[in-house]
């Protein structure tokens, strides 16, 4: 028995030090002193430029949204992301990380945060609806879901210089507090399609039916994306064929050609990396193109590129031909994108009908 | 499953040692981890700098570097202000030859690629982050330890090509 307590205490002992070791690993590996301009360039500068002047990520480093922008609308947009926006949710970043961003950010402007009190705004949503459908819809959608794209117009083609953003979006409402969506739309915002609405003739009555208008969206907002991402979807689509390699290659160019794809190049799997002449005789890559589709894609996201170009391969494996495509849903996932998803989903279905044409 | 166990330790010393390794076991797996579905970096060097620096880094962390494919058929004609847009092939005979024959499905998704294409005078490089798709092969520590290692080496090779040569 008093071998047993020995023990015990031994282990306890023992265990503290293993809890200590671990606690001081963790402490210092987890809790570091955050610093912004590190964390904004690991982060942020990818999408919103190292000097925030937008690009797939719409610009930062305009005064007139520094001024109107809040510490607490900056950190929850960073946290929370814009659901199906293109701009993810930072789930893995510290409290303090995130603060240290939103001071980064900040280093850009001279003016002070502003910080608004929590007063909702009173209106009558009904006349707001009518004054959004006159003044905001054009640029924000007829129901809030914003411009089309992702950033800025710096590589591609959009009809305004930077993208609307969604104003029926989880992330934003959120994050936006009524005094900041009605600060806004008096100021508006300098180099951007926002104009002050004050000086285009509203009275401050019809800002906070705007922002009653605004805030009801919270009532039929989707939490996450507009269409439910596909957890469970394979990564990879594979048909069985039943002709030879060399008759479904030639079936899957047909199957494509015939879904309005153009062929631009056939390879053998290793071709590049095998010794020319010692290919894999037993993979091909077809690969093809819609060039009206490719503009499509690359108008919603530019970094759509990791999709292209289309491409069916086919492989003799075990004595069986199969034909396999990526799945374009599964890669839509990765992007963030409520727009991408649903070309995706057309690019999901056209795969599959080449498929079946091929081994049909 | 745990609790049952626990009871089924004999003596006071295995409870204890096996309370104890669970908790230590739990503390680690709820530790935060975080991947990113997109590896995404910004050069400020202009397309074709960034482009060169790209292909000597791929080539100097011990790849292949298979093809490089145009996407700009046709780009500023339908508007577009860049046709500086291309998509970098790049692997190894493991990659490209062995793991192929063992896990054919995977052939869709190799060889690796990099996406590198101009926003103005700036560059954007990205990458699938290739550890997405180990959830779909369970409890396969091979595959788990190839998508890890690309991840590594795909950021290595972000960053290092994000870096100005000057």
């Amino acid at each position: 028995m008093k071998s047993t307590m020995f023990d015990l205490v031994k282990n306890c002992f023992i265990l503290t030090i293993c809890l200590l070791c671990f606690g001081s690993r963790f402490a210092l590996a987890t809790y570091p002193e955050p610093d912004g301009k590190k964390l904004y360039d690991l982060h942020c500068s990818a999408c919103h430029g190292e000097n925030g002047r937008g690009g797939v990520g719409v610009p930062l480093a305009l005064p007139d949204f520094l001024n109107t922008a809040s510490d607490q609308y900056l950190q929850k947009t960073i946290r929370l992301g814009r659901p199906g926006r293109i701009m993810p949710a930072f789930t893995s970043l510290r409290n303090e990380q995130i603060s240290a961003i939103v001071q980064f950010i900040h280093t850009w402007s001279d003016t002070t945060p502003t910080q608004y009190p929590e007063t909702p705004v009173q209106g009558d949503r009904h006349k707001g609806a009518q004054l959004y459908s006159k003044h905001c819809a054009a640029c924000h959608g007829n129901n809030g879901e914003g411009g089309h794209g992702t950033g800025v117009t710096y590589s591609r083609p959009r009809d305004l210089p930077i993208i609307a953003p969604a104003l029926r979006n989880a992330g934003f409402l959120a994050a936006a507090s009524d005094q900041m969506i009605k600060a806004t739309l008096i100021k508006g915002r300098k180099n951007t399609p926002m104009p002050s609405f004050l000086k285009q003739g509203l009275v401050e009555k019809d800002i906070n039916d705007l922002v009653s208008y605004i805030r009801s969206f919270e009532k039929t907002v989707q939490q996450g994306r507009d269409k439910p991402v596909e957890q469970q979807a394979k990564p990879t689509l594979v048909y069985e064929s039943s002709y030879s390699f060399e008759e479904t290659v030639e079936n899957l160019k047909g199957a494509a050609i015939g879904a309005n794809f153009r062929i631009i190049r056939e390879q053998y799997f290793n071709e590049g990396l095998a010794e020319p002449g010692k290919e894999d005789k037993q993979k091909k890559i077809v690969y093809f193109c819609n060039f009206n589709t490719l503009n499509q894609a690359l108008a919603i996201d530019s970094r759509v590129g990791l999709f292209l170009p289309c491409r069916i391969t086919v492989v003799k494996h075990k004595g069986k031909v199969l034909v396999m495509s990526i799945n374009p849903k599964l890669l839509s996932n990765f992007f963030n994108n409520s727009e991408l998803d649903r070309l995706c989903q057309q690019m999901y279905e056209t795969y599959l009908a080449i498929l079946e044409e091929t081994t049909l | 499953m745990i609790v049952s166990l626990f009871y089924k330790c004999k003596t006071y010393r295995r409870k204890f040692w096996f309370a104890a390794i669970s908790i230590l076991l739990i503390v680690l797996s709820t530790s935060p981890v975080h991947a990113d579905d997109l590896i995404m970096v910004r050069s400020t060097q202009a397309f074709p700098e960034a482009m060169t620096n790209l292909q000597h880094t791929i080539i100097n962390r011990g790849y292949q570097l298979i093809r490089v494919q145009r996407v700009d058929i046709g780009l500023t004609a339908s508007g577009f202000k860049t046709d500086k847009y291309r998509l970098v092939f790049f692997g190894d005979k493991y990659m490209v030859e062995e793991l192929p024959n063992k896990y054919p499905e995977l052939i869709p998704y190799l060889p690796l690629k990099i996406v590198i294409y101009a926003e103005e005078d700036q560059t954007l490089i990205l990458g699938m982050n290739p550890v997405n798709l180990e959830k779909y092969y369970p409890d396969n520590p091979e595959l788990a330890r190839a998508f890890n290692q690309w991840k590594k080496d795909l950021e290595s090779i972000l960053h290092e090509a994000q870096k100005d040569e000057d």
